[in-house]
């Protein structure tokens, strides 16, 4: 048999979010709740630079590390969050934030290695880590904690063995965030257990009432922790493909050595869009936020309406209800009756069973008829 | 942001939304709300809620133009005064003092080219204190109140992702 995948690819099966997509697909009448990414386009200005950067025929490749501009800019935004990265060693551009934790698992997991991931979480990590020959060790969050983790999760999952950790929050799918004494004592935990951490805070500019504390500000920690985030999100540049990754020079430079090998350099044009929106959109980011921070009230208030739990999720774009019982079903059905999409939580690990993912990345308009038919099926049941 | 800043900031993008749904997202009960709909209303901060039409798409005539105007102040007579005069026009759509090579720029609407003209020379051009009129006639509209006329843009992202 030709071109057979070695076993670790076909260990990894495929993900559950296929299925809803394949469904959903099948109807042209769906409001869609199950969208992985922002609903607006990127702003104007950063568009346009990038226009302008091909017209000026400006597409060769750039540095591995990425444009020096772009690596200041990086450095000088991440201060917001208590973060000090020299620009020229301590940062690195990648193709999404994606690449960035594919190239932080493949660079610091060693063959056996155990990497703890809290669940339920963002699909990719488990593959990932697989992928890099670790052995992955779920450690399970709770709603009764607002899907937050903790220390005492981590004991009771056996992580005090493990070599690293995956920690992303805000969270996708849950919505969830962590105030500063939760993420201080998993930070706490990671020190004393010498876990170093991949921090993947791709969803930290859309934190509502409160900010966004990264595990990077705490003592201890900078060393330890290589920090993920990108312009998918705050900036809605998601098919620009642009992220980066900031830690301790050493570590950037182990990283950047996979880089050179396999990406050689993030897209040019989209390194010229991030400049630009790093310098002059920073009011679209607010008010795009703004704008979630008011959709999340709204069906966070809605599902209270009509009786169904959800913890109050502060981040993201996400909501998480517990639809208790099958999920999977449920969002079948929903999708079925009422031509709502929603993704059921067991598809983001087992402690997701009897959520649904519900994505606000939705106009206030779809977002309030996909609200009453959801009421309707629930009522209904 | 306060709740009464975001009310505006709502109000502002769609006016139309119903109380209820206004709570909703604002995190307040539908009391509140309406309690800061009438402040706002009576300190005169929010002066009305309009749709924002697009003429081209029904059967009436409708034409706009913009006018700039130069006025000549003398001891007895500001801007003030002669605003209020123009402003009293219904159709004077609206009024602002501007920088620059005039003084005040306004919008006129009529169901004709001539009913427009007419009323700029019969009206306001005789006014004393205007020295000038330069009338620009509306010959499409692309955007309008933030809403942009040709953005028909539907949703192309995957219908789920993760």
């Amino acid at each position: 048999m030709t071109l057979q995948p070695n076993d670790r690819v076909a260990g990894v099966p495929e993900s559950g979010i296929r299925k809803f997509f394949e469904l959903a697909e099948e109807r042209d009448d769906v409001i869609s709740l199950g969208v992985g990414e922002p609903d607006f386009s990127t702003p104007w200005a950063a568009r346009s630079a990038a226009i302008h950067s091909l017209e000026e025929g400006r597409t060769s490749y750039t540095s591995n590390r990425g444009m020096a501009d772009l690596r200041e800019l990086i450095s000088d935004y991440s201060r917001r969050w208590d973060h000090d990265y020299d620009p020229d060693t301590e940062v690195l551009v990648t193709t999404g934030a994606s690449e960035a934790v594919d190239l932080a698992l493949r660079t610091f997991i060693s063959p056996g290695d155990t990497v703890a991931v809290h669940q339920p979480n963002y699909i990719s990590y488990q593959p990932g880590i697989e992928f890099a020959g670790g052995e992955p060790l779920g450690v399970p969050t709770r709603a009764a904690d607002d899907f937050a983790l903790t220390p005492e999760a981590l004991r009771a999952a056996g992580a005090k063995e493990a070599d690293l950790l995956v920690l992303c929050y805000p969270n996708n799918p849950t919505g969830a965030v962590m105030d500063a004494s939760e993420v201080r004592a998993v930070a706490d935990f990671c020190v004393d257990n010498d876990i170093d951490v991949i921090a993947d805070e791709i969803y930290a500019a859309l934190t509502y009432d409160g900010d966004h504390t990264s595990i990077a500000s705490m003592p201890g920690m900078r060393e330890r922790t290589i920090v993920i985030n990108g312009f998918s999100k705050a900036y809605a540049m998601t098919g620009l493909r642009l992220g980066y990754a900031l830690g301790p020079a050493a570590a950037i430079k182990s990283m950047n050595r996979v880089h050179q090998y396999t990406m050689l350099s993030a897209p040019t044009t989209a390194q010229f869009a991030a400049i630009e929106a790093l310098r002059s959109c920073e009011d679209a980011v607010t008010e795009m936020t703004a704008e979630y921070n008011r959709r999340r009230r709204f069906v966070l208030s809605r599902f209270e309406e009509m009786g169904l739990d959800c913890f109050t999720s502060r981040g993201a774009f996400y909501a998480f209800p517990e639809c208790g019982g099958d999920d999977e079903a449920f969002a079948e059905e929903l999708l079925e009756d009422q031509g709502v999409a929603v993704v059921p939580g067991s598809v983001f690990g087992e402690s997701g069973e009897g959520h649904l993912r519900v994505s606000y990345a939705t106009g206030m308009r779809e977002l309030k008829i996909a609200m009453n038919r959801l009421e309707d099926f629930y009522r209904s049941r | 942001m306060d709740t009464k800043r975001e009310l505006l900031s709502l109000l502002s993008t769609d006016a139309r939304e119903s109380t209820e749904d206004i709570a909703r997202q604002l995190g307040v009960d539908a009391e509140r709300v309406e309690e800061l709909l009438d402040e706002l209303e009576a300190e005169g901060t929010v002066r009305g809620y309009q749709a924002v039409v697009d003429w081209d798409n029904t059967d009436d005539q409708h034409v706009a133009a913009f006018v700039e105007l130069n006025v000549e102040l003398d001891r007895e007579t500001g801007y003030e005064e002669i605003a209020e005069r123009i402003a009293r026009f219904s159709e004077v759509e609206s009024l602002r003092l501007v920088s620059g090579d005039y003084d005040f720029a306004i919008e006129v609407t009529g169901d004709s080219m001539q009913d427009v003209s007419k009323f700029i020379s019969n009206q306001i051009a005789p006014i004393p204190e205007i020295t000038q009129t330069v009338t620009h006639f509306i010959m499409e509209t692309y955007k309008e109140a933030g809403i942009d006329f040709g953005d028909r843009d539907g949703d192309d992202r995957l219908s789920v992702s993760p």
